[in-house]
This record gives structure tokens, sequence and C-alpha cells, in this order.
């Protein structure tokens, strides 16, 4: 008599609960990502050193640009929810620290807290905001919270110049920002100043999500993705679910935003239109959706295709009305050109096309 | 009240616009589960086309002929040559597909023709006619809502009168048993996407002469209110589609001429969230048997 072993279907909750890897990772999750928060900070600190001024401040923008990402790719990979609106919640951050910024500044309460208290007060707006978009977009699905997400990432103008005595229209505000501390020295470069307090911000976001993301709520966020009703048997308050996921990334969006102020001492309503929106989008999907590592490959593709594009039109001395129309233009078509082959060709973008890389080298040898 | 008049109209030509670029989305939607993100920037194509042609040419008509074989032909190249080599996946793979093209038609407008506004010419007067002392329409108001419900009309004709119709919906409503029954269901969705491309085109050329002409992103802003009007109405539903156009045409006209063209896209957001908020699925949208 033969028994037959009767094996769990692999439904998407059987999924979760067995564990990717196999065997129990030791020690506490919070433990291990600071342990690598530290390793990288110490790189940075020694990096930031060894370049000049204006790869500090390219540094500094791909980790501003990462604060962003890393919400992103969280609430769109791993949640499910696809938000077409993240730089209209970037605005919310850097408008809100820019006009705190001034307000210390016109008060003449200035100290090392300032900062600090600036950039969380731009947290908190964009996480209102994002509660706000968030309790709609629960009862949203697929295109038409597209739709809707499309919709708030126009508004920004709008409001810039419908509020033009606070926001100031197109122009924007200037931002105050305090030197580099005298501790560091006379010398002691701007870039390099901001390059730290950008990389300490996603360093900071990046924890926040890679502990998220391992935890109860982490696996929650899968499961309402992976199938709402087998979510909601299992005991999971879907609606809740989505909106903390993007709370949380709408936080990430108003850190990354007032970073980008902070950085560039300047907002305004051009820099957070529907070109970023769809821009930090098509970041995270070419990095590889749902991946930390994918955030971060799609930042520095943010700051690197522009850049590599304008260096390379520089050196092939155009006429000046081609150069023009180029500018701007050239990296815009390369992005889109770029997007469409890898979706073509690999749809889980550069982090799983090293993953492949790396089982075929361990297979091989 | 002369004001109010004035907006009512102008608004309807506003929203005939927006219900044929809709009706461009839910056709592309029932057929393939997808939503053009690039249907603006494939509008935008064509248009430059139609205006740089019927300017070298002298006609109008030409330009128009341009728009619409130019359409056809670009949708139908984006469906074989791209999307349909697109895998599913995850759904999102077609969006971002889309947005892709969204960037490279751009950009590639852009660097050919610039970023500076160029004039569209009309081809009709666009004084407005007046009834009994109150101005209410121009004559190219008049040429829009004709060509709209032109369309309108043939494609209804289209879906419940031909045999192509009836092989394009079988397609979309079960591609496996009508490719048993002999529907080529590749060529139906070619067939979809051109169609729906003309009608974009069409739109495109309509309203560019009445905003502030040929511009890379002239069409974003359409775009999103049509997607918007679309989503109103129900993506799934045609009817919805012209209803949802009209409904965001009239309010966006009302909008602009009582409280400043700059609010519009706010007025966009708040439509959008008062009728999802109570209808998540659109105005028209049906009882879904509810999936395990």
């Amino acid at each position: 008599m033969s028994t037959t072993q009767v094996r769990p279907a692999r439904s998407p909750i059987s999924r979760l609960i067995t564990p990717r890897r196999t065997g129990p990772r030791r020690g506490s999750t919070l433990l291990r990502h600071l342990l690598w928060v530290a390793i990288a900070a110490v790189a940075v600190y020694f990096v930031s050193y060894g370049i000049d001024p204006f790869r500090n401040y390219q540094l500094a923008t791909v980790a501003a640009y990462l604060c962003v990402t890393a919400g992103l790719t969280m609430l769109t990979g791993l949640n499910g929810q696809l938000s077409l609106g993240h730089g209209a919640l970037m605005a919310c951050g850097a408008y809100t620290v820019a006009l705190a910024q001034n307000e210390f500044s016109d008060r003449g309460v200035l100290g090392a807290w300032a900062l600090p208290v600036s950039l969380a007060l731009g947290v908190l707006v964009a996480a209102l905001a994002g509660a706000l978009i968030g309790v709609c977009a629960a009862r949203l699905r697929g295109p038409y919270l597209a739709g809707v997400t499309l919709a708030v990432a126009l508004v920004v103008p709008a409001f810039t110049t419908r509020f033009a005595g606070l926001f100031n229209a197109d122009q924007g505000l200037s931002v105050y920002v305090d030197p580099a501390p005298a501790a560091l020295g006379q010398y002691f470069p701007p870039e390099r100043w901001q390059a730290w307090i950008a990389i300490g911000a996603a360093m900071l976001s990046l924890l926040i999500v890679a502990n998220l993301v391992n935890s109860r709520f982490g696996r929650a966020f899968k499961a309402v993705r992976d199938d709402e009703v087998a979510a909601k048997l299992a005991g999971i308050h879907v609606a809740r679910t989505q909106v903390l996921a993007f709370v949380v990334s709408a936080g990430c969006a108003g850190l990354g935003g007032g970073v980008l102020a902070v950085i560039s001492q300047s907002v305004s309503p051009s820099v957070f239109g529907l070109t970023l929106s769809l821009n930090l989008l098509l970041a995270i999907v070419l990095g590889g959706l749902g991946s930390l590592f994918g955030a971060a490959w799609g930042a520095l593709l943010l700051v690197l295709l522009p850049y590599l594009t304008t260096e390379v039109t520089r050196g092939l001395s155009l006429s000046p009305g081609l150069a023009n129309k180029l500018e701007g233009n050239l990296p815009l078509a390369i992005f889109g050109l770029t997007l469409i082959i890898v979706m073509l060709v690999a749809p889980g973008g550069i982090q799983d096309a090293f993953r492949a890389l790396g089982r075929t080298i361990r297979r091989r040898f | 009240m002369e004001r109010f008049v004035f907006l009512t109209f102008d608004g309807l030509s506003r929203g005939a616009v927006y219900a044929a670029f809709a009706l461009a989305l839910v056709l592309i939607w029932r057929a393939a589960r997808v939503v053009n993100f690039a249907q603006g920037a494939m509008a935008v194509v064509t248009a430059y086309a139609a205006y740089m042609v019927s300017d070298a040419v002298g006609s109008y008509l030409v330009g128009f002929v341009v728009a619409l074989v130019g359409g056809l032909l670009l949708g139908a190249l984006v469906e074989r040559g791209l999307m349909r080599f697109v895998g599913h996946a995850n759904p999102l793979n077609d969006v971002i597909v889309a947005l892709g093209l969204v960037l490279l038609l751009t950009a590639v407008v852009g660097i050919i023709f610039g970023g500076e506004f160029r004039a569209a010419n009309q081809p009709f007067d666009t004084r407005a006619i007046e009834v009994g002392g109150v101005p209410l329409m121009s004559r190219y108001d008049l040429f829009i809502w004709g060509t709209v419900a032109t369309i309108v009309v043939l494609l209804a004709l289209l879906f419940t009168r031909t045999a192509v119709g009836l092989r394009m919906r079988a397609a979309a409503f079960a591609p496996e048993v009508s490719r048993l029954l002999g529907v080529n269901v590749g060529r139906m969705l070619t067939l979809g996407w051109a169609l729906a491309a003309v009608v974009g085109a069409v739109a495109g050329v309509l309203i560019l002469p009445t905003e502030l002409g040929l511009h890379p992103h002239a069409m974003d802003i359409v775009f999103a209110s049509s997607f918007a009007a679309a989503i109103v109405g129900g993506l799934d539903s045609p009817v919805g589609a012209v209803v949802g156009g009209i409904i965001v045409g009239l309010i966006l006209s009302y909008v602009s001429g009582y409280l400043g063209a700059a609010l519009t896209p706010v007025a966009v957001l708040a439509v959008l969230l008062a009728v999802l908020l109570l209808r998540p699925g659109g105005i028209f949208s049906g009882v879904r048997a509810r999936t395990v």
C-alpha cells in the first residue's frame, strides 16, 4: 500500500511562508542592516575625500534620488501599487524644506539642529500627502490608480502658481543652507558636506525600507500584491497595508525631495514635473523592480545618463543649433530606447541580469 | 450668463476632442488590456507630420489625410513592431514600454523640430457665430463636433454591423476560442491599435489649433484630461468614454473660465477623485465577477 504524500500547493501565501533561502538566518535583521550602513558610511567617507567637488555633487544627487527610488520600488515592486506621482510628493518635501529653512534663517535661529528639523518636516508633510493619496489609492486598481497618480503628478505647477505669494510661481524659491560646520576645517568644500548629508539621508531611508521589507509588514505587502483575497483570508487588513506602504514611500520621497532642495539650494516647479515622476518609475524598472539594489542602479542611471550624453555631444563639436536641440532631448531619447530594449530583452532589469549572471558563473565553476 | 453660455460651448468642443481621445484609449484597453500611455506622443508625431505637409502643400485637407494615414501606419507599427513582443508576466511591462515610447517619440520630435511652439493653422473662421446677439460657437467648433460625431458613428457601425468588427470583438473577448474558429487574433490586435491611433491622431489635429500650437509636449495635458475622461466613464465602456469626455471638457472649461487656467490640473484631479471614490471602476462600470 502506498501512501501518497500530500504536498501543499504553491499558492502565493505558501511562497511567502517558505523562506527563499534554505536555513534560517542568524541574528537580528536590524543589526545586519546597521552593519551594512556602517560599512557604507566608512566607504563614503573615504570616497568623498578622494573625488573632486563636482563628483561629490553628483554623488549627492544620486543619494537624493536613492531615497525616493528605495521607497518607490517598495510601493510598486513589493506592494503592487503603481505611482506616477512621486515627483509631486518630492515637491512636497522640497518646498517644505525650503520654507522651513528660510523661516529659520529669517528669525536667526540657526544651529546644527535646524536642517534635520526642516528635513523631518518635509518628510512629515510628504507622508501626510501620501496618506491622503494612499487612502484613495487603496480603493483603486491598475489603470484607475495610474490615472489618479498621473493627475497628482501634474498639479504641482497649479499650486505654485495659485499660491504664488508663498511658493513664488514658476521662479520658485532659493533655499538657505548653512555652510559646513567650522570644526571640519576652513577649506572644507560645501559639495562634500552636501554629499554627506545626502548619503546620510539615503542610508536612513534604505535602512527603514530594508527593515520594513524584512518584517511582517513586508510580507503583508507582498501577500497583498500577489493575491488580495488570499491575503484577506490570512488575516491581513488589505486597505491598511496599502495605505501604510504609500505613507512610507511618500515619506521617503519627501526626504529625497528635501535633500535635493538642499543640494541645489533652490526649488522650482519645473524640476518636479511629470518627466521626473515618470523617470523615477522608469529608473526603478530599469534597475530591477522590487529590489533595493535595483533602486540604487536606477538612481545612478538618473544622474549618469544625462551627464554622459552631454559629455558625448560636447565631444562631437556640433553646430550650436543642433547641439541646442540635442541638449535635454538626447538623454531622454536614449533613456526611452534603453528602457524599451531592456523591457524586451531582460524584463527583470539590471539587478535581475546580474543575478542570472551570478547563477551561471556559480553553475560553471 | 453670456459668459456661461460661451464657456459651455467651448467646453462642449473641448469635451468632444477629449471624448475622441478617450475613445482611442478605450479601444486599445478593450482589445489588448493595455492603457496606451504613448497615445499622446503618437498624436504629436502625426500632428507634426500633418501640419508640416499642409504648410508645404497649402491645403488643410491634405494634412488631415496625412494625419489619418500616419496614425494608421504608426498604430500598426507600434503594435506589430513593439507591443506584441512585450512579456505579459507583469501588467506593468506594457505601461513601462509605452512610457519609454513616450520619452523616445517626444525627444525625437524635439530633436528634429526644436522645442519652440509652432503655429497650427486653422482651416475655418474661429470668430464666434452670434445667435440673437449671444456669441455661441465658431465654425471650427462645428467642424470639431462634426468630425468627432462621424468618428463615433463609424466606430459604432464597424463594431456592431460588420464582420470585421465582430471578429475584433471576439478576438478581444475570447482570443483562444476565436483562434480555433479561424479568426486571425494577431491581425485583429494590429487593426485595433491602428484604428485607435487614427482616432487619437484626428483628436490631436483637432485640438492643437485651439491650444498654444505644436510643441513636443503639447499633448501631455490633453492626454491626462482624456485619460481622466476614460477613467471617469469606465475604461471598458465606449459610451462612458464619450460621456466622460464631455463631462471633463465642460468642467475644465468652467474652471479655466471662472477660476483661472492654472487650476485645470487640480480640477482634473478633483473630478477623478470625486467619481472614483464613489465608483472605483468609473461611472459605466458593470458588475464584475469576483475572481479568487
